[in-house]
């Protein structure tokens, strides 16, 4: 990405003392528990399934933040991944559905007639472990196989843009063509079990929540030690100065490989979780138009932020199902404007209005910001 | 035999329609490094444009021959406005145009909706493209589908005169091959872009004229062919005529034959990785601009 943004990230401040530096993380993460721990109580179940779906959406974000915050890499093809990893855990949940019945073959294969036979490639995800392995390391491998290609080959960063958009027309359309395998347009749908716990009873949804939640903050922990890594440090390089990191011996290409791997590995989880919270996957959710919007909440929140990001992420989630019911006319124009202003006038998201605010009042007299923008 | 004639007949039909769509894309990305993902609706503003003009003359014929015009300029006078409102606002970042322009297009989808309702309608073509013209043992060749293919040789062929012989051809040509260079000669670039802009999504509008002879016109049009728009663009080289044309017609030949040997689904994802592949050999297209950037 030789053309990224001189995006206006997150101020670093010249290194605190050890303590204080562990403070504003630890109040963050007491907070996040406190609220997650406290929503099942103040939601109903309906509202709690959909911040269940909303947290999913916003571990897609983690990586978001991640590959495209910091490493500069516009990836728009993250329904790729996600749909990846929720067919995956998608096909595991309806084999047993079908064995809890006594049926060999998951209902829309009945239906459709496919012969007696279960697909082969389907047979492995009978085994729980190996379809959770799957969740995360098959998009994993798709995203190394494509990444490695791609950037070894100093690929420019809008080729890499579009060659992700393609990626996901494929995958979709490639998943509507086998209607016998897939489940076509309609994907697979009314999932009734999770691992021995049925989806029906309001208590196991909580459960569902939990280890979303769980995960969630897990993930953020885990890309916030990796933001002040050393590694971290290169990717920001990598994205401002490509060429420079060049000149100082590192590989950029490996840099961004790692990057992305791990953003398809979150956006494969977030799909496995999404699975059991909202019932069904389809092609429909892993398109196009769904993977440039997984960037938009990240982009609105602030995409080199990583609280920015899932906030960003579940916010415009949450107004996305309550305004487009509503309101389907105006929130397509929200929607769009969110895009322009958010992308074109405001690069940091709302993270850095009070950077933006603060630098106005004070920039006049001193320019010590230190950033590029 | 026939089959395989009629299969690339096919297949060079698909690229002609690409072609119209790619040579404003490739103008458009080559001046500024702007992906402009609201091409797509500039096809579909060609496309309504033909619908309203139907509506008044009652001629199929006439109105085709009107739309074409008028539709390269509505298309056009809205590229260059989006090009003045925002585009060159985000010069410097031209990796962010692409999820700008997404948004101006999600609200252009909208605006259709609005105004001429959710469902798609169509045109009616004029008599004389209906037909088929046979050239004996059955091969024949749909006139609507030659008369796209004239259009768009058409198109390459106008658009490489002006870029060759004119004063705005040279003009542009040195903008695109090096801005600041361009910039201390007295080339107005700022100028230039909204010219080339302007060109550029007015072949997009000629685009959608062409289309609404071999399909319904819907607000969602024009993102059925963004993206493969988009790829045509990436193998041939940016700002590269010759790559688009050749490339586009390659694409489109590549489809027809794949989709008759497997499906259309298995045909999009062979070609797409036939695509990652030819960038493995050509990383940055089938021609390329040799410029002195590390990049």
């Amino acid at each position: 990405m030789t053309t990224t943004t001189p995006t206006p990230t997150v101020v670093t401040p010249p290194s605190p003392p050890f303590l204080e530096r562990f403070r504003a993380p630890a109040a963050f993460l007491l907070g996040a528990v406190l609220l997650l721990g406290a929503a099942p109580v103040v939601l109903s179940d309906f509202r709690l399934n959909l911040l269940a779906k909303y947290l999913c959406y916003a571990i897609v974000a983690v990586g978001v933040s991640l590959a495209w915050g910091r490493g500069g890499l516009m990836v728009l093809g993250q329904g790729v991944f996600f749909g990846l990893g929720g067919y995956a855990m998608a096909m595991h949940l309806k084999l047993t559905d079908a064995a809890a019945t006594g049926e060999t073959l998951p209902d829309f294969m009945q239906l459709y007639g496919t012969g007696d036979a279960l697909p082969w490639w389907w047979k492995p995800f009978a085994n729980p472990a190996f379809a959770l392995a799957m969740t995360v390391l098959l998009p994993m491998a798709v995203a190394a196989v494509l990444g490695f290609l791609v950037f070894r080959r100093r690929v420019k960063g809008a080729y890499f843009a579009i060659l992700s958009q393609a990626l996901a027309a494929a995958l979709s359309i490639w998943l509507i063509g086998q209607q016998a395998t897939t489940g076509g347009t309609n994907g697979l749908t009314d999932i009734q079990g999770f691992f021995g716990y049925s989806l029906d009873d309001p208590v196991n949804q909580r459960m569902v929540y939990f280890v979303i939640a769980a995960v969630l903050l897990l993930l953020m922990i885990g890309a916030r030690q990796l933001f002040v890594s050393r590694y971290g440090e290169l990717l920001v390089a990598v994205r401002d100065s490509e060429e420079r990191v060049r000149f100082l011996g590192y590989n950029p290409a490996n840099v961004k490989l790692v990057a992305y791997v791990l953003a398809a590995g979150a956006a494969g989880l977030a799909g496995a979780l999404f699975v059991p919270a909202v019932g069904i996957i389809s092609p429909a959710l892993i398109g196009i138009v769904p993977s440039i919007g997984f960037v938009i909440g990240a982009a609105v929140g602030g995409r080199a932020s990583l609280v920015g990001a899932v906030l960003g992420a579940i916010a415009v989630a949450w107004a996305q199902s309550t305004l487009s019911d509503a309101f389907p006319a105006a929130w397509t124009y929200l929607q769009g404007l969110l895009f322009v202003v958010a992308v074109g006038f405001l690069p940091g998201g709302l993270a850095s209005v009070g950077v933006v605010l603060r630098r106005r009042r004070t920039a006049a007299p001193t320019r010590t910001t230190g950033e590029t923008a | 035999m026939t089959v395989i004639l009629n299969q690339s007949f096919t297949g060079i039909s698909i690229g002609a329609v690409l072609l119209l769509i790619a040579l404003g894309l490739t103008l458009t990305f080559g001046q500024m490094g702007v992906i402009n993902m609201a091409h797509g609706e500039f096809i579909m503003a060609g496309a309504y444009t033909t619908y309203v003009l139907q509506k008044s003359i009652s001629s199929a014929g006439v109105s085709l021959l009107v739309a074409l015009p008028v539709a390269f300029l509505v298309a056009g006078a809205m590229g260059a406005l989006l090009e003045w409102l925002l585009i060159r606002r985000l010069y410097t970042r031209p990796l962010d145009t692409l999820l700008v322009t997404w948004g101006v297009s999600l609200m252009l989808q909208q605006l259709a909706r609005d105004v001429f309702g959710a469902p798609n309608v169509q045109t009616a073509a004029p008599d004389i493209l209906t037909g088929n013209i046979s050239l004996g043992g059955g091969i024949t060749f749909a006139n609507n589908r030659l008369f796209i293919l004239g259009l768009a040789l058409l198109s390459v062929l106008a658009l490489t005169l002006i870029l060759k012989l004119t004063p705005l051809g040279r003009r542009i040509r040195a903008v695109v091959q090096n801005r600041d260079l361009a910039e201390v000669s007295g080339i107005a670039t700022g100028q230039v872009d909204r010219i080339t802009f302007f060109i550029g999504s007015g072949l997009a509008g000629v685009a959608g004229v062409a289309l609404t002879l071999v399909g319904p016109i819907g607000p969602t049009m024009g993102t059925n062919y963004i993206v493969d728009a988009f790829l045509v663009v990436v193998v041939g080289g940016i700002g590269q005529l010759k790559g688009s044309v050749i490339t586009a017609f390659a694409l489109g030949v590549l489809q027809a034959v794949l989709e008759y040997s497997t499906t259309v689904s298995v045909a999009k994802v062979i070609v797409l990785i036939a695509i990652v592949a030819f960038l493995q050999w050509r990383p940055q297209g089938l021609y390329t601009l040799r410029t002195r950037s590390l990049a």
